[in-house]
This record gives structure tokens, sequence and C-alpha cells, in this order.
């Protein structure tokens, strides 16, 4: 499969890598929120970790991912895209903007959908950690957006 | 010396035509075009000629007799003509019985071109049984003797296998099936013509193999079918002249025909040499890879495996990221990511090794025209790419931080 260039790119010079302490850490950091969605078994997962300043914008975002060339473009993609956005302008990234700059065919579309719901579970992870309420994304712990289905035709 | 990129190491997957063979094929499409079935004229007799010639080199190369050979498209029809050809001439009941027309045995890592012949044949009334590979996946005699029933009538056990390369048991299991009086069928394409075959020491009823395997064309095959002790019969699954001595009808692809009996030869000529070679390259490249990167795992036996073929999981990287890292390396991955589906390796999955390790597998394929500095250029950058992903990995990380990351509660998407 070919990739389109800006895939390449991403995936041999990623934006962003890393992540702003271990798995302990983070958890007491108030101003850190963390998304971690996918699972290994289906071949990808993604953690996104966002720093929210106190005027509510995300002063910095992180990524870890393991997955395929084009899951890590949308979770490299999504870091740059989230800096200096404000929480709600954040979740409003749509998983379709990701696959229009990263030129993805259909079968990568599940890979903008995790990045997309990984930006929801940070900013839901953040909220909760501040006590604030989540006013248009309640149970949206882990979306269920047109995801492609892991486990398809087993044998 | 620079390395001309890029590599190639998918030899299980095909090879590219050996020089010696092109040459003696190419007459075979121009000036001794004949068919091989004009008995009347010198066209046809000259083209026979080329079509004996290469039945007696593809005879040699397994100690079978050149009346034992029957000429293919390639080793899934070599497959389909065995299993079914075989359950057909060799039921206990009339077809219109409601199942119980017998038994067959087979592995779940054969390959499809086994699997579903069988699946065919037991939706028109066989059984079958699917034995589950050891860990190490070596099929070993006793696993069929367990699996054995008053009406089995037909075991087909690969010879080696095309993912992981391991080495069944595969004179054992014929000498069983002798004994019991069952016909026993090998796929061996990825055997033959890399590892010295003898089909009367090692007991074997039918063998397939393939001309593209071994460093001839592909689109040509051949099966190889006993005719005494057992005299091995066969209901012929394609109708027409009555070619092959009625097994196969249709005329024969004799330049393809040429080209695998001149790949024979080669084989018989090279193997040797090859196969030692090709070990020694196959061994730097496992004993540099595990000694520059933690968590990788070989898959299959360690030592009871094709010299040429070597399956290596990367423990918290995907199989397809990986591939990309490596771009100038034509390997096969493990995962079928690069399809629609999401699915790993059934061979891997039924090896026991994990989703997450099975979608991070390489397989390395070596072949003649393979050089030390490709191994060391591949080397380098296979480590190269691991540790960027790696880099990037939140499993990693998590396995680095002493989390179990089977026991996480995954959301699945």
């Amino acid at each position: 499969m070919a990739y389109s260039e800006k895939v390449i790119r991403h995936y041999e010079t990623p934006s962003n890598v890393g992540s702003f302490g271990t798995t302990k850490e983070v958890k007491e950091k108030k101003d850190i929120g963390v998304g971690i969605v996918g699972a290994p078994e289906c071949g990808d997962v993604m953690q996104l970790q966002i720093k929210v300043n106190d005027k509510g914008v995300i002063e910095d975002a992180k990524f870890k991912t393991f997955g395929c060339g084009s899951a890590i473009a949308c979770s490299s993609l999504a870091t740059e895209w989230l800096k200096g956005k404000t929480l709600d302008e954040g979740v409003a990234i749509k998983n379709t903007e990701l696959v229009q700059e990263l030129s993805l065919p259909p079968v990568k579309i599940h890979c903008s959908v995790l990045a997309e719901d990984a930006i929801r579970a940070a900013v839901s992870d953040y909220k909760k950690k501040n006590g604030l309420e989540a006013a248009d994304d309640h149970d949206h712990q882990h979306p269920q957006i047109e995801a492609v289905p892991c486990k398809t035709n087993a044998n | 010396m620079a390395v001309k990129l890029p590599i190639y190491l998918d030899h299980n997957a095909t090879t590219p035509v050996d020089p010696r063979v092109l040459e003696a094929m190419l007459p075979y499409f121009t000036t001794k075009f004949g068919n091989s079935a004009s008995r009347n004229h010198s066209f046809g007799w000259e083209a026979e000629a080329g079509v004996d010639k290469a039945r007696e080199r593809a005879a040699a190369l397994i100690n079978a007799s050149p009346k034992e050979i029957i000429w293919t498209s390639g080793s899934t029809e070599s497959n389909n003509l065995a299993i079914k050809g075989a359950a057909a001439m060799y039921e206990k009941a009339p077809r219109t019985a409601e199942g119980g027309r017998g038994h067959i045995i087979t592995c779940t890592i054969e390959h499809k071109a086994v699997l579903d012949p069988v699946k065919r044949l037991m939706r028109e009334g066989f059984d079958a049984t699917f034995i589950d590979p050891p860990k190490d996946g070596v099929v070993r005699r006793e696993q069929i003797e367990a699996a054995l029933r008053d009406d089995t009538i037909l075991v087909s056990i690969m010879w080696a296998n095309n993912e992981i390369g391991t080495i069944n048991e595969v004179p054992e299991i014929g000498a069983l099936c002798h004994e019991k009086g069952i016909i026993f069928h090998t796929d061996a394409t990825q055997w033959v013509g890399k590892m010295p075959t003898n089909v009367e020491t090692d007991n074997i009823d039918l063998l397939s193999w393939s001309g593209h395997k071994i460093y001839g064309p592909k689109g040509v095959g051949a099966l190889y079918v006993r005719r005494r002790k057992p005299r091995v019969r066969l209901v012929a699954q394609m109708d027409g002249g009555g070619h092959e001595r009625g097994f196969r009808s249709g005329t024969l692809n004799v330049p393809g025909i040429v080209g695998f009996g001149a790949a024979c030869e080669c084989c018989s000529a090279d193997m040797d040499k090859d196969r030692d070679r090709l070990l020694a390259l196959r061994q730097h490249l496992e004993q540099s890879i595990t000694k520059q990167l933690d968590t990788v795992q070989i898959n299959g036996h360690p030592t009871r495996r094709l010299p040429h073929t070597t399956n290596i999981s990367f423990g918290f990287v995907e199989g397809e990221s990986l591939m990309m890292g490596i771009k100038e390396i034509a390997v096969s991955s493990g995962s079928a990511c690069t399809s629609a589906s999401l699915e790993p390796s059934y061979v891997l999955k039924g090896l026991g090794v994990g989703d997450e390790l099975a979608h991070s597998s390489l397989r390395f394929g070596l072949g003649r025209i393979t050089t030390k500095e490709e191994i060391d250029y591949t080397i380098e950058h296979v480590v190269r790419a691991v540790n960027h992903l790696r880099d990037m990995s939140p499993l990693y990380d998590m396995h680095k931080e002493g989390i179990d990351i089977t026991k996480i509660q995954w959301a699945q998407h």
C-alpha cells in the first residue's frame, strides 16, 4: 500500500512523541489529561496526554502510539492541532479532518477514529480530575463512532 | 560493496527464475513450440522429449520414478488433486450417505490450499480432524497416531511450514500411515529442492511441489503419485483429453515444465552449497537481532527449521509500521493488516503466539541470491526501525514500568 507523503513524514519525524511522566506520575498531575484507546490485539493503541493551563487552554500535547504508520500519523497530527486550542475546540476536531489532511485510504479510517477517541478520552480525563462537569461529553469515555470492528472474519 | 536496493527476502513467497532455467525454457516458446500430445510430427516429438527429460529430472530430485510425476499448475492444484482425488477414490461409503464417507487428518497450520479442500470435503460428507500443533510448531507422529480412527483414509501434513519454516516429522508420519494402510500426502512446497527428499525412505504416497519456489517459473507444479507399495489411485479433478495418464487433462505447459525440470536439476546440484550458506546467514541474522534488541522471539522450533527461513516477533511494535521502517527490504508480515482484515497470522496464533506479538512478526526468507551484505543491511535497518517505533510505543513504556499489558482491560474498538 502506498502511503501519502504526509503520513511518511509523520512516521519518520513524528511531532510531540513522549509523555509528561510515568503512568503513575501523570495520574497525580492535575493539569494533565490522559487518554489511552485501542487494544494491542487489534494492532493499535494510542496514548495521548494533554497539558492544560488555568485558562483551560491546551498548552502542550504528547503522544505514544503502537500501530501502523497511519495511526502514528493521526496521533502526531492530532498533537500538533491540539496545541493552543481550548478543551472545547480540542474535542471539536473531527476524524474526517485528519483523514483529509493525511489523505488516508478507506481501510485506514479507523486510525483517525481512534485519534478522535483519544482526544475525547484525554479531555474527559482532565475534566474528571478537576471536577469539571463534562457538559457535552458525559459518557464519552470510549465513543464508538463508525469504528471498523477489530475482529472481522475470524477463522 | 554497496548494497543494491531493494533487497528481496521473501523467498518463501516466490523465487526469481534461475538464469540456467530461463535458458532451458526459451527454445520451447519459439522454435520447439509443439504440443507434446501431437504424436504424428516432429514438433510434437521434440516437445514431448522436453517434457520427458523434465519428468526425469523432477523424479530424480525426490528419488521417484518418472512415471510417478503428474504435471499440474502449481502446489494449490497438486494439493487439490491429491486430497480430493484420494478422498473420492478411498471413500468408505457412497456419496448418498449422510456423512460417514471417511476421515481425514490434517493440521490447523497447514496452507489454505490444504485446509480449504479438506473443509470442502467435510461439506460433502467426509469427517476431518485438524490437529493443533505444539508451541514449537512441529507436528509429531504421536499426534497423528492419537487422532487415527478406523475410518481414517487420508493424512495430509506439510513437510515444512511456509510461515515459520518448522519441519514436521514427515518420514515418521509416513511410516505410521503405511503401517495402517492409510494414504499419506505431504505439501512439500517449501521443502523440496531445499532439503534432500527421498519418497521411498521417507514413506510418501503423494507429494506436492511447485516450480516458482525452487527458482523455476510460476504456473507449473507437480504431484508425485506412488505407483507401487502401495499403488495410489486418484479420481481426476480435471476431465478432458486424458493427459498425464488420465490424472490431469489439459495441454501441457511445455516451456513451464521444461523450466521446472531444469530448476529441479539446479537444486539437485546446488542444494548442499545453498543450504550451508543460507543457514549461516540465517543464524547471523537471528543472533545479531536478538543480541541488539530485547523482547524478541523467534517463532517455531529453535533448530528444526528450514535453513533459509526465520519468523521473528518484535514485542511492542506493530508489524505494518515496522515494514514501513524497512521499506527497502521485502519481507512478509505476520499481520494481515495490509489487507482489509485486521486478523494476525492464523499460523502464529495456532502456535499460541499472543495477538500482540503475532501483529509484530516478520518472516525473512533467504535465497540463492541473498548476500552477506544484504543481511548486514537488514540487521542494521531492522534494529533501527524497531528502536524508532519503541520510542513511540506506549506498550514498551508500560513494559519498562513493569505493567503486564495482557492484564489490562483494553477497550475494544
